[in-house]
């Protein structure tokens, strides 16, 4: 298949990922709010870091504001480095030709986020062709099939030319998945993306993930508030609360030995097959039991 | 789709029966007797009799009734013998004070009222949709705020006194139009063309500020969608991501909407056309209604029903072609 050509091995690993002391406010009646606050990351090429934190705690806004697409209201500050660039400083016209290129995006509803308006297959090449001058539309939809065979979507050709709302919820995430695939980009950040999805469905994308991951190279950003599904697709975790980053490490050293009492707190949340029913334990905004 | 299409032509035949059957009997059984109204001043007991009886008005409800719609399919003879009058199909009848053919009167007059509904339709979508657009872009912005307050004052003036401003601004006081005066196309275009200006823009006026405040909604709407933000994170140019994904779903509705408002004007645009003495459909349905000439309100009611059935109908087609949701539903 096209997709895992070594040009594509060779693109990704030069994809480092660095933000430094990122900042995202909105202003408020009161004066401006920090959603994300001196917010440092490091991803390696190839390599794959799971955001984690509970809803609000600014994870979703972190990877909007490395692409810039924050709602008009919000600034940012702080710098976000990719390979030798800083898309920090980019004007508008160069971080378009990153975004979907060398950035992809998955988000979490994929009903809405793909557009009922046209079939999945022009939705896909629409995002392969405004990347590549001169490409015509067969080109385009063979690569659209193609994407759209390597996310295992069956009879694939036929598809294509099927409008959003006749797929399942997994099938369509499958979809975004190979659209953002379409470009082979170096980075690919999801953000939620079995977050609608149920259990079993939930597991097919994350295989599917870890399958792409290992296959092209790609390095990952994942941003859940899902231990589960951190632990199983990758290397790295970043701990977020309140815009700011509460623990970091490598996996294995966080699951078994989580040193934050907010992570503590966050792996004693996650509901137990011998808990009573009736009996969940929430996390008051200060950490604590309720 | 030709299962779908019939069954909406049979739903609308229906529809149409019905409101010929509530027509009629509305006007059965409120109206005075249309007999003595036709006789006159100097009339006969006898004379009513023979009126009531070339009508057809001393048979029972459902006799007439039935009549009426066989006229309408078929055509019908009015009174026997000699004096026998043949109506040809579709036959509405013949109106109580010209004893012109209702038909006939409609054929003349509707061009007259097309004319006015085409004109002020393309004028309110260009004006509505394009001012809705710049407030959708300028949101919050004095743009958007002046659009909003002049779209307030658009749905909030009466059509009759918008078009008296605008005589006395336009023809009396500017002189920028000639005074109005029916004169057929043939005769002189460019005369004819002024002529309309005026009705055009008084009944566009309304129209255009409720579409101004349709689309800027819908446009805001679909700006917020999480398909434009998927539009964006592809790395799409904003032209393709406005053109694309944010106007063609906001439009749509729109689509739906004039369809619906187009086809009721087809009926008439009443008050524009009396104002400006236009002699369409709806100043017809005006005067005869004034007079409570029978026959010709139920033309006029009737025409009026089937334009927004039928537009009804041609909206809901389009959208399978426009909606693909709808599409494989239907």
């Amino acid at each position: 298949m096209s997709i895992t050509t070594t040009d594509t091995k060779r693109r990704a690993a030069t994809g480092a990922l660095t933000v430094r002391d990122l900042t995202v406010s909105f202003p408020t009646a009161t004066g401006s709010v920090d959603v994300v606050s001196h917010l440092d990351l490091d991803l390696e090429p190839g390599s794959a870091l799971g955001i984690v934190g509970e809803s609000g705690s600014g994870k979703s806004l972190t990877s909007l504001a490395m692409m810039g697409l924050l709602p008009p209201k919000a600034t940012r500050t702080g710098t976000v480095t990719l390979g030798t660039e800083d898309l920090t400083s980019m004007s508008e016209a160069q971080l378009r030709r990153i975004r979907g290129d060398r950035v992809a995006m998955i988000f979490q509803d994929p009903l809405s986020s793909l557009n009922p308006y046209y079939t999945v297959g022009a939705q896909i090449e629409e995002a392969y062709r405004s990347h590549r001058r001169g490409v015509t539309r067969r080109k385009a939809h063979q690569v659209a099939v193609e994407a759209m065979e390597r996310v295992h979507i069956k009879d694939a050709a036929r598809r294509a030319d099927h409008y959003p709302h006749q797929f399942s919820g997994g099938m369509r995430q499958r979809v975004m998945i190979a659209m953002a695939l379409a470009t082979e980009p170096e980075l690919l950040i999801a953000d939620e993306p079995t977050t609608a999805l149920d259990v079993t469905v939930q597991a097919q994308i994350l295989a599917l993930l870890q399958e792409i991951r290992r296959e092209t190279g790609t390095s990952l950003i994942l941003i859940t508030h899902d231990l589960a599904v951190v632990s199983e697709v990758t290397d790295h975790i970043v701990v977020m609360r309140s815009g700011v980053c509460v623990e970091r490490g490598p996996v294995e050293a966080i699951f078994s030995d989580p040193q934050h009492h907010y992570t503590q707190r966050l792996f004693d949340a996650v509901p137990r097959i011998d808990d009573e029913i009736g009996d969940l334990r929430s996390l008051s905004p200060t950490g604590d039991h309720r | 789709m030709p299962r779908y299409l019939a069954g909406r032509v049979a739903a609308m035949a229906g529809v149409l029966l019905l409101v010929c059957l509530f027509t009629y009997a509305v006007f059965f059984l409120l109206s005075p007797d249309p007999a003595v109204q036709i006789c006159g001043k100097n009339c006969t007991p006898d004379r009513i009799d023979q009126i009531r009886e070339n009508l057809g008005l001393d048979r029972p409800f459902w006799t007439q009734f039935l009549t009426f719609l066989g006229g309408l399919f078929a055509g019908r003879t009015y009174g026997v013998g000699p004096n026998a009058v043949q109506c040809a199909a579709p036959c509405l009848g013949y109106s109580f004070q010209s004893s012109q053919s209702v038909t006939d009167m409609i054929v003349q007059r509707l061009p007259v009222s097309a004319t006015v509904a085409i004109g002020a339709a393309v004028l309110w979508l260009l004006v509505g949709v394009i001012s809705g657009l710049v407030g959708a872009v300028k949101e919050g912005t004095w743009v958007d705020r002046t659009l909003t307050g002049l779209t307030l004052g658009g749905l909030s003036i009466p059509n009759y006194v918008l078009a008296l401003v605008l005589q006395y601004v336009l023809v009396v006081q500017l002189q920028w139009l000639p005074f109005p005066q029916a004169v057929p196309f043939g005769e002189d275009p460019g005369r004819w063309f002024l002529n309309f200006v005026m009705p055009w823009i008084v009944l566009a006026v309304g129209y255009a500020a409720a579409y101004t405040r349709l689309t800027r909604a819908n446009v805001i709407d679909t700006l917020q969608e999480n398909f434009l933000r998927t539009a964006r994170a592809k790395g799409l140019a904003p032209r393709l991501v406005w053109r694309r994904h944010a106007l063609r779903p906001a439009l749509t509705p729109v689509v739906t909407v004039f369809g619906m408002d187009f086809a009721g004007l087809l009926g008439g645009a009443l008050i524009t056309e009396t104002v400006f003495g236009l002699n369409g459909v709806g100043k017809m349905a005006a005067d005869s209604i004034a007079k409570n000439d029978q026959p010709v309100i139920m033309g006029v009611t009737l025409l009026a029903a089937f334009f927004v059935v039928v537009g009804n109908v041609v909206v809901d087609v389009v959208y399978t072609f426009i909606d693909p949701r709808v599409r494989v539903a239907a």
